[in-house]
């Protein structure tokens, strides 16, 4: 090590060439521990990636063949017996109608942020304080947004309160009927969820160059006209990653509900049934199964998704 | 391409690597923790895991621990509480480190106790002084003991209760539900309580098992019959908890119940009733002081069903108490259990069964004792069976869901009748029994 700083310390002289005999070889290849260096600051976070991510999803991958009830010492390879077990059973995947809820939730959630955007992407009065105000609930941990919006829910709660303020007197049990709760915690996790796809449309939106907004002015074009012909465009890998997200996220619906009614009343999501099974009945190796399973539906809606609108290069000027 | 085969490969190597490590092995299984001929002379010190975060957070442990090293003084005692703590004792169960002496979470099954803890003695020896040794006897063995008993019941607020004109235990779940009926219309208090949010609540109506039959067999009943047979307890139980519901008589919204909340508003008589356990007494009583209400306003009263003209309630252990087999204190470990069950007045001071069998009732118990109710301890030679009737059903009587599903059919939020629900549950019970015994 002492070698090579010597030599990086001479200035005017390539580091590597050092020793004439070497000369033809060096410029393609650096010495063993240059090449070893970006290998050595890779080193932490690999590991810990190996050791946090890729390991338990292995080990997962593992237990789904089995029988493990998440504590005995004794494990029977079952083979795929699991995997035939949540395929029969069609009752586990009913939960993805609830999913259905959070899906309408989200071409919500992606309708309003690309409408905020829109508009404070353009000079409006306060617009960094309504940015704040949009962005603020994502930065909320989940646990707490489940505690509050419980006492907001609750009979005579914040929201009965001020439905009384406005004149509306009701006796609805917001969480009380599965129609009725679904959309409440849709409701949620739009709240919560708004705020990341509004960031991330306006951080897409303010990398159009001005002078195509100047340009369509001159020609013309109204507001409607520029969103039509220059944001929507400019923005579209951004908005197919949302969609993926989205989707993604509404079929692994899991905070919200747990905290809230732990899917109770017709709430329960495929990840909150896979948790049960796990953590209830100690069907460790069928809840794993179910996991893998659901990782491999995200990754087929995805693909298919990829399919059909493919990533094409976007080129506005 | 390559890289993806290169990819893959690795993972499969890991997939198997982790499987190789999961599985402990059991060579300690079998052990005995004898108890200390002389407590003067046992030396070591032991880490007690309990859930009893509150008593180790204001000291009453550590208390504990020092009475204890009064007749024990070479033992130094070391309490690790843990507030999720079925959650955090199963995954450190996967190793060794699960302390000295814990407290045996529910999720562990009965025939892999031997591979966990060391034995206590022999259920002959102990069933002798000892409440509940069936319920941790494998093969004959003890391999742990709850330090408390409780019995299942309906809370009360007497006051309210008087208030609507009802003096008297309810004798049968229609004269229950007349008294709630009573409550409803004579009293601004709401009747009865579920506490449907906080779940854990509901899984109490289990411990209805055997008060209706006066049956200390009900638990082999379970593994053999169907629970929710005409007349069978766990249907008088259920179908009592539906008829309240289904009448108006509970809270208006259940869905954002609060169990914090729920006692104050007991001991003020905002809410007349809820069904959970002497355990409860103690903590309603606090509540009372703090609401600044009368303590002695809090009652007590079995399940209303009545064979041969009296009540029966059934006693069930709380959290056992066994020391690890990997221990190498296991006479220190069993040392303190033999205390703590025996002298350390634990039980009394939770207003608590004793687990000793020749100790007096508690306090709170003394209205059964006047009215002789009779206290049965459930035989729980099968209850691992029913465990695993239970898990393998995914029926759950010891769980919050079907008594939750059964609560929504009774509010109207989910569609179907209740002896459907009931003849459904009955089946997947019986489907999973008949798996067991092929």
């Amino acid at each position: 090590m002492a070698d090579t700083t010597r030599e990086a310390a001479r200035p005017g002289t390539p580091a590597a060439p050092a020793r004439p005999g070497r000369t033809a070889r060096a410029p393609r290849r650096a010495p063993l521990p240059r090449r070893l260096t970006p290998w050595l600051f890779l080193l932490a976070p690999l590991a810990l990636l190996l050791t946090f991510t890729y390991a338990p999803i292995a080990n997962m991958i593992a237990y789904s063949f089995t029988d493990w009830d998440g504590v005995s010492p004794e494990l029977n390879y079952t083979g795929t017996g699991n995997y035939t077990e949540l395929l029969t059973r069609s009752e586990l995947f009913e939960v993805f109608f609830v999913s259905g809820y959070y899906l309408v939730a989200s071409v919500v959630q992606i309708v309003l942020a690309l409408y905020f955007a829109t508009v404070l992407s353009f000079d409006v009065r306060f617009r960094n304080f309504f940015k704040g105000v949009l962005f603020f609930p994502y930065l909320i941990n989940g646990v707490a947004i489940g505690f509050v919006f419980l006492y907001f829910f609750q009979d005579g709660g914040t929201l009965d309160s001020v439905l009384r303020l406005l004149g509306v007197e009701t006796d609805h049990a917001w969480l009380g009927t599965p129609s009725s709760a679904n959309t409440s915690l849709a409701g949620v996790s739009v709240w919560r969820y708004l705020g990341l796809n509004f960031v991330l449309f306006l951080g897409a939106i303010q990398s159009i160059p001005g002078e195509l907004y100047e340009a369509a002015e001159i020609d013309g074009a109204s507001r409607w006209h520029q969103f039509r012909h220059i944001i929507a465009p400019g923005i579209r890998p951004v908005l197919s990653l949302s969609v993926i997200l989205s989707v993604s996220g509404s079929l692994s619906v899991f905070e919200i509900p747990y905290i809230m009614t732990g899917g109770a009343t017709g709430t329960e999501t495929f990840v909150i049934q896979t948790v049960k099974l796990a953590f209830q009945f100690n069907k460790t190796g069928l809840a794993s199964a179910a996991a893998v399973v659901l990782l491999l539906i995200v990754l087929a809606v995805t693909w298919v998704q990829r399919r059909i609108v493919p990533d094409e290069k976007v080129d506005l000027v | 391409m390559n890289r993806r085969k290169a990819l893959a490969g690795s993972l499969a190597v890991l997939a198997l690597l982790a499987s190789a490590c999961t599985g402990t092995g059991g060579s300690a299984e079998g052990a005995d923790a004898e108890a200390p001929d002389d407590p003067s002379a046992v030396k070591g010190s032991i880490t007690v895991l309990t859930h009893r975060t509150d008593l180790v957070q204001d000291g009453t442990m550590k208390k504990y621990a020092a009475e204890f090293n009064k007749t024990h003084p070479g033992v130094k005692v070391e309490f690790d509480a843990l507030t999720d703590y079925e959650g955090e004792v199963k995954i450190r169960m996967n190793t060794e480190n699960y302390g000295d002496v814990l407290m045996i979470p529910a999720v562990i099954e009965k025939k892999d106790y031997p591979r966990f803890f060391a034995s206590l003695g022999s259920e002959a020896e102990r069933s002798a002084t000892y409440r509940f040794t069936d319920y941790a006897t494998v093969d004959g063995k003890v391999y742990g003991q709850s330090p408390i008993g409780v019995v299942p019941g309906f809370v009360y607020n007497r006051k309210t209760w008087s208030a609507a004109g009802v003096t008297d235990w309810p004798t049968t779940p229609d004269a229950f539900l007349d008294a709630l009926r009573a409550i409803r219309s004579k009293t601004d208090a709401v009747p009865y309580y579920t506490n449907f949010k906080d779940m854990w609540p509901l899984t109490q109506w289990t411990n209805v098992n055997g008060s209706v039959g006066c049956d200390p067999d009900a638990t082999t009943r379970l593994a053999e019959g169907d629970p929710w047979a005409e007349g069978a307890d766990l249907r008088v139980a259920d179908t009592l908890l539906y008829d309240i519901v289904r009448g108006g008589l509970a809270e208006k919204d259940p869905t954002t119940t609060n169990w914090e909340a729920s006692k104050a508003k007991l001991a003020k008589g905002e809410i007349a009733t809820m069904w959970l356990g002497s355990w409860a007494v103690v903590q309603l009583r606090a509540a009372a002081e703090q609401a600044g209400t009368d303590p002695a306003d809090i009652g007590f009263m079995p399940f209303p069903a009545q064979q041969d003209g009296a009540f029966c309630a059934v006693t069930s252990p709380d959290y056992q108490q066994a020391v690890n087999v990997h221990s190498d204190n296991k006479a220190a470990a069993r040392a303190w259990i033999d205390w703590f069950t025996d002298t350390s007045g634990y039980a009394a001071a939770n207003l608590a069964l004793s687990p000793l069998k020749d100790a007096p009732l508690p306090d709170v118990l003394k209205p059964y004792e006047e009215r002789g109710v009779e206290l049965i301890d459930l035989d729980d030679t099968k209850g691992g069976e029913v465990k695993t009737i239970d898990n393998r059903s995914e029926v759950g009587i010891y769980k919050p869901d079907y008594r939750q599903e059964l609560v929504d059919l009774a509010r109207g939020a989910r569609e179907g009748s209740l002896d459907g629900f009931f003849d459904d549950l009955g089946e997947r019970w019986a489907e999973a029994r008949d798996s067991l015994g092929s």
